[in-house]
């Protein structure tokens, strides 16, 4: 695959379809810059601003735009939100739409055929592949990203985290309990 | 199980090609594959519900890859294994490493002829009725199991009409799973193409499936 | 072992694939244990390979174009008519013959796995139980046919058969055209082993012409 991928590249830009400086950009930006801290950290304000939360859930795009994320794969924002009655759980069973605005590229699992074939059909039995056990009455929402909407879920926050600053509690939010497949970390995981 | 076994109306397969004046087996191990999984069937004990859904159970892209043949060597090997009739390093090596384990029956050739024109009759008496008459609209139920069962998915949730009151038969979702053979009555079920494929599909196909009692609903 | 025998068992290795090894050491395990019995098994292949094939089926269908009486017991019970001319067993316990008109005609599909009626037609080809077929007869039957080079009229109605039970399917295709008075042995030259299952149409007298 290596030599198929190098070949293809190097005719491309040999003909003046691409520029290597924009290809490489791409990588940079998708493999150090954006990823799941800009999701954590629009979780954290939605967990300190009550304004900000309000508005998350009716314009999830426009509040997330506010800090500066979006664009691609992050046009059509949803925040879902996680109580103690309904969890929230995204997938595209079709391929792999994710919102790579606010939690960058999606991992691996993600996009394989075990999470896309069972989370619609199974999620409690996903949950417990990823060490989650829920309440037997709480309600699992799956949201199947068959369009241009991109969903994140906003999780519970921990309990013994009052007075905590919006740049700690950044700290807690794990990529998967955005996705909807973990809890985010409580005070104690912290080193 | 919804499988990758369950093909009916899925995409992307490209088109049908017949191989002319194809051999019946096309190698050596074809052969014995073949034979050796007709021939265990005594000595192992199990039966065809069972085979099926041991070659069936895998990860869709395993079935899609395989041969034909390849698929019904995977499965003779687990169910023999399963059985503690063989183990892997019995495999690796070739050959018996311990004491074969005591089998009911061993198919010998001089009951072949017999065994294959016996075949296994799957009828059975019963002193229930039938539930649907010839005529009678069913809708297929949307069940989804993880264990084996004959209703593919592209009939599912669909009505169609009884065609044909079949007889008893054994039940392959109970069969394939050590549940007994527990007979169901069994139909012919007829469907409209426009039902299963869509407004806009041909008008002028219809789509039979064999299907147990415990798959169908009556419906108006 | 001498040392001439085991550079012959090596080059054999060599050439051999990994899932032939298997099945050859499945079945010398299975064999040493005395569960299977190699002259079984040779009877086994022998039996599908060379005396089981569609030249039964073929037999059925040439009988019942020529015989009225027989065509009404084999469509009203193809397995006791079928075991008249000597064909039963497994798995061709419960045949279903299948008659083909001027308005409607008829193709057998497992889309779950490859059931096919043994007895009467061997074992199936390949073509029969892999995915192009298993997924789109029930669904686009006209272009399964068209792979096969076969157009039917426009309103010919076309019932698929999917065989999810122990029911086997023989279809039985119109009697083709200008052989009138031809031998049943003679029929049965026509009847292909497609055309038994629906995927295509008997020949005709002038395809064997010579």
């Amino acid at each position: 695959m290596q030599l198929r991928t190098r070949a293809l590249e190097t005719i491309l830009i040999e003909k003046g379809y691409v520029e290597q400086a924009a290809i490489d950009q791409l990588i940079e930006t998708y493999e150090k810059k954006i990823g799941p801290r800009n999701g954590a950290q629009v979780v954290a304000k939605a967990w300190v601003d009550p304004k900000f939360r309000q508005w998350l859930f009716e314009d999830g795009t426009a509040a997330i735009g506010s800090l500066g994320f979006g664009g691609r794969s992050g046009n059509h924002l949803v925040a879902l939100e996680n109580t103690a009655s309904v969890h929230n759980m995204v997938v595209c069973t079709l391929c792999s739409c994710y919102p790579w605005a606010v939690l960058g590229l999606p991992p691996l699992w993600y996009k394989s055929a075990p999470y896309r074939s069972r989370a619609v059909a199974d999620p409690r039995g996903v949950l417990r592949d990823f060490g989650m056990e829920l309440p037997k009455d709480t309600e699992i929402r799956v949201w199947d990203s068959t369009a241009e909407l991109r969903y994140l879920v906003v999780p519970m926050r921990p309990a013994g985290t009052e007075g905590w600053s919006e740049g700690k509690l950044v700290e807690l939010v794990t990529r998967d309990s955005m996705i909807g497949t973990g809890r985010p970390k409580h005070p104690g995981e912290l080193p | 199980m919804n499988g990758g076994q369950d093909l009916g109306g899925t995409h992307g397969h490209g088109p049908v090609k017949p191989e002319p004046n194809e051999p019946v087996f096309h190698d050596e191990w074809e052969k014995r594959a073949c034979a050796l999984t007709l021939a265990m069937s005594a000595p192992g004990g199990w039966n065809l519900d069972m085979v099926r859904f041991a070659r069936e159970n895998r990860p869709p892209r395993e079935y899609l890859s395989m041969t034909y043949y390849q698929i019904w060597f995977a499965a003779l090997e687990r169910m023999t294994k399963e059985r503690g009739l063989v183990s892997d390093d019995e495999i690796e090596a070739g050959h018996s490493l311990y004491p074969p384990k005591p089998v009911r029956r061993v198919l010998s050739p001089g009951d072949v002829a017999k065994t294959l024109h016996r075949g296994g009759p799957t009828e059975r008496d019963t002193n229930t009725k039938p539930v649907f008459a010839v005529g009678d609209k069913v809708r297929a139920k949307n069940i989804n199991p993880l264990t084996h069962t004959r209703l593919p998915r592209y009939v599912r949730g669909h009505v169609g009409t009884i065609e044909r009151v079949v007889g008893c038969h054994v039940f392959p979702d109970s069969n394939a799973h050590g549940g007994g053979e527990n007979p169901q009555w069994l139909y012919t079920v007829r469907f409209d193409g426009r039902e299963l494929w869509g407004a806009d599909s041909d008008a002028t196909i219809k789509v039979s499936v064999d299907a147990w009692e415990p798959y169908l609903s009556p419906t108006t | 072992m001498s040392g001439q025998d085991h550079d012959h068992h090596d080059h054999e290795h060599s050439e051999l694939s990994e899932t032939q090894l298997r099945v050859r050491a499945l079945e010398t395990v299975l064999t040493e244990k005395g569960y299977v019995d190699p002259a079984a098994l040779d009877l086994l292949i022998e039996t599908y390979e060379k005396k089981v094939g569609p030249r039964n089926g073929a037999r059925v269908v040439a009988r019942a174009w020529i015989d009225p009486a027989y065509r009404a017991r084999l469509l009203k019970d193809g397995t006791p008519a079928i075991a008249e001319i000597g064909y039963a067993g497994r798995p061709g316990e419960h045949i279903v013959a299948l008659e083909n008109t001027p308005k409607l005609h008829n193709m057998v599909v497992c889309t779950l796995c490859s059931c096919y009626p043994w007895p009467v037609l061997g074992l199936p080809p390949v073509w029969y139980k892999s995915a192009p077929y298993r997924s789109r007869a029930v669904a686009d039957p006209r272009g399964v046919l068209a792979d096969f080079g076969v157009t039917l009229p426009k309103d010919t109605e076309i019932r698929i058969w999917d065989s999810t039970s122990e029911m086997r399917y023989l279809v039985l295709p119109m009697r083709p055209a200008g052989t009138e008075g031809w031998s049943e042995e003679k029929l049965a030259e026509l009847v292909t082993r497609d055309s038994m299952i629906g995927t295509a149409l008997p020949k005709s007298p002038k395809d064997i012409a010579k």
